[in-house]
């Protein structure tokens, strides 16, 4: 593999249990929101990956914190991987003064700065050109970064894939585009709504493109890990993963316009049950995974038992904070 | 004291402005190799590189939204948007994202971006080359909206857009471009949101901002041959606006005429015209009344464009309904 030897320094791409532990905490943190949402805890619209953990956690592992990343609408995965603090996720999900976001984001607008995370995104297709001008940023201010835009199937039909994917390639910009391709865009699939298929796009833009098995972490991890150290060197490249979507567009959405057959098999390629085999495989043996699940149940405990004590935020504050404050000592 | 023309203070501006801070760049089209599809940009990328002054493909809606991640990521962009009418294709980039960010993300990161894009007609460019669609921009929470009505304005307003730490949308009147007008050598940085006294007067307040100051001054020229001492506020700033300033103004005076060269319905004076209702009700002698183009497209002939265009002429009639 050309890419993992020169990401040396950075995070091992098949460290198979640090990706099976990511996986674990994304897969348990968006169940224990669903369920939550369910009972009227969590504000507004989610949106959960669960199924699509792989992508997030396998993409990540090749970034080092200086890297950037736009997300989507269904980002609890892309952010918990890129390493933003869990109580301050669950907190912005409940709406707490303690978030990231001091509770004016919630879900579709979780971010953080500190990290690269330039925030989930409610507008479909936005974080591309965001992730595209963050790759800008990168190259003019001459660091040694990349910026991922992370994208559904359903963006693909937005006209502003077209513009960043010229301008990417044009420019040459350090910048990885990230297809999560679950079939479905919204309450359609995929099949009823494109006329093209995302390589053959890449190949009039001359952009590389590879496709990966978006549920194997460890598949996932290893294409991304080669990617990201093209992108770092030579430009744009494109990695579409093949994923499902489990759960509905937004929870509460019955998927009553989904096969039922179809949805009983997704647990067959279950992006947890590959990591388990392929780290069984490796000889970890099932009271070391136990562990990991045990651990990462306790990390949510603890956040989530935080979260729910902070305080709501303040109205005041927040419609003091539309602009920037003026610099000390200039006039009010 | 030197004369300069308006483009030329705008130029010097983004000069100054890359000179002082490597953080800052220039990106849209035709502003690299061609200098500008007006020339506001022109020798910068000669001076400055390519890498700092970027010529893009039209994509108007990748522009922006390049812009506001470039600015999350620590530059300080300029794009341009080569006519005012095509920032309906930047809308989601400036509205969703610009805007809110900083708010939406908990303060985390402000959005240090400036949208240069020229609006106004009198140049026969018809519909969709000469709309002036600020009051959009100036409705968005999040947005600061500047129109500098002369040479010393536009740079000391676009210098202090580049330093702001949040998205201001910077528009100019392109039939402003032209003009020449006297500025000090060392033409100072403006602040955001402060209107100035370009014509003092006791008679009737007359509030404009861009080209439209212009007309103001004829008229209050006009009305100053019958008697009739106008004062002349410009504006500068939309958003935010200087409302103590008109509220002075309107207590000594006690009338108000607003113009601006956008359609009158739901435009900036309405916005003027509401808040001077409510907080000045008490200094008012009479009805506040607009001046302000019709609602209808910006014709394409050019005795349609006059026609359309608010003149000095209802300028004076506006004010002479205030005294009646």
């Amino acid at each position: 593999m050309t890419g993992a030897g020169e990401a040396a320094g950075r995070n091992d791409p098949v460290d198979l249990p640090a990706l099976y532990r990511m996986l674990m905490l994304i897969r348990r943190s968006e169940e224990r929101l669903g369920t939550m949402f369910a009972d009227g805890e969590v504000p507004g619209f989610i949106h959960l990956g669960i199924g699509q953990e792989a992508v997030s956690a396998g993409v990540m592992a090749a970034l080092t914190p200086e890297d950037t990343i736009a997300s989507t609408h269904r980002g609890h995965g892309h952010a918990l991987a890129k390493g933003l603090p869990l109580e301050g996720f669950f907190a912005e999900l409940l709406a707490k003064e303690t978030g990231l976001c001091r509770g004016r984001g919630g879900s579709m607008h979780v971010a953080d700065m500190s990290v690269g995370m330039l925030g989930a995104n409610g507008i479909v297709g936005a974080g591309l050109s965001i992730a595209l001008g963050s790759a800008l940023a990168h190259r003019t201010l001459k660091r040694d970064a990349v910026s991922v835009a992370f994208f559904g199937d359903g963006a693909l039909a937005e006209g502003l894939l077209h513009e960043c994917l010229n301008m990417a390639a044009l420019w040459r910009l350090p910048m990885l585009f990230v297809c999560e391709n679950n079939g479905w865009g919204e309450f359609l699939p995929t099949s009823k709504q494109l006329s093209f298929k995302l390589k053959d796009l890449a190949a009039a833009y001359r952009i590389p493109h590879r496709a990966v098995d978006g549920n194997d972490v460890a598949a996932v991890a290893a294409a991304a890990a080669t990617l990201v150290a093209e992108v770092r060197r030579d430009g744009p490249r494109i990695l579409e993963c093949t994923t499902h979507r489990v759960r509905g567009h937004f929870e509460g959405d019955a998927q009553k316009y989904r096969d039922a057959g179809e949805l009983a098999e997704l647990h067959r390629h279950d992006p947890l049950t590959i990591a388990a085999r392929r780290l069984a495989e490796a000889g970890l043996d099932a009271q070391a995974l136990a562990a990991i699940e045990a651990e990462v149940a306790a990390a949510i405990e603890t956040a989530m038992a935080a979260a729910r004590a902070a305080a709501p935020p303040a109205f005041a504050e927040a419609l003091a904070d539309v602009y920037s404050p003026r610099p000390a000592g200039e006039a009010a | 004291m030197a004369e300069i023309r308006y483009l030329r203070a705008i130029n010097q501006a983004l000069a100054d402005a890359m000179a002082a801070d490597d953080s800052v760049v220039l990106l849209g089209e035709d502003v690299s190799e061609a200098g500008g599809a007006f020339g506001a940009s022109r020798g910068l990328r000669e001076r400055f590189g390519p890498e700092r002054v970027i010529d893009t493909p039209i994509s108007e809606a990748a522009i922006a939204g390049a812009a506001v991640g470039a600015a999350l990521s620590g530059l300080r962009p300029v794009a341009e948007i080569m006519f005012m009418d095509f920032t309906t294709l930047v809308m989601d980039a400036l509205v969703n994202q610009a805007a809110k960010a900083r708010f939406m993300f908990g303060g985390q990161r402000s959005v240090p971006l400036v949208l240069r894009t020229p609006h106004g007609g009198g140049l026969g460019a018809g519909p969709q080359h000469s709309q002036c669609l600020e009051a959009w921009f100036a409705h968005v929470p999040g947005l600061k909206v500047v129109c500098p009505a002369d040479p010393a304005s536009a740079y000391g307003l676009l210098r202090a857009a580049i330093a702001d730490p949040d998205p201001v949308v910077f528009v100019e009147n392109k039939a402003l471009y032209a003009m020449k007008a006297e500025a000090p050598e060392t033409m100072p940085v403006l602040e955001i949101g402060r209107a100035a006294t370009v014509r003092p007067g006791r008679d009737v307040t007359i509030v404009a901002y861009g080209a439209a100051v212009h007309t103001a001054l004829e008229a209050a020229g006009t009305l100053a041959g019958e008697g009739v001492e106008a004062e002349v506020l410009d504006l500068r700033s939309l958003q935010p606006w200087d409302e103590a300033a008109v509220l002075a103004s309107l207590s000594r005076t006690h009338r108000l005429v607003v113009v601006h060269e956008a359609v009158e319905a739901f435009g900036v004076g309405a916005e003027i015209a509401a808040r001077m209702a409510d907080i000045g009700f008490d200094e008012l002698d009479a009805p506040i009344v607009r001046v302000a183009a019709p609602f209808m497209p910006v014709p394409f002939s050019k005795g349609l464009e006059a026609a359309y265009l608010p003149s000095a002429a209802r300028v004076v009639d506006a004010v002479r309904r205030t005294l009646a």
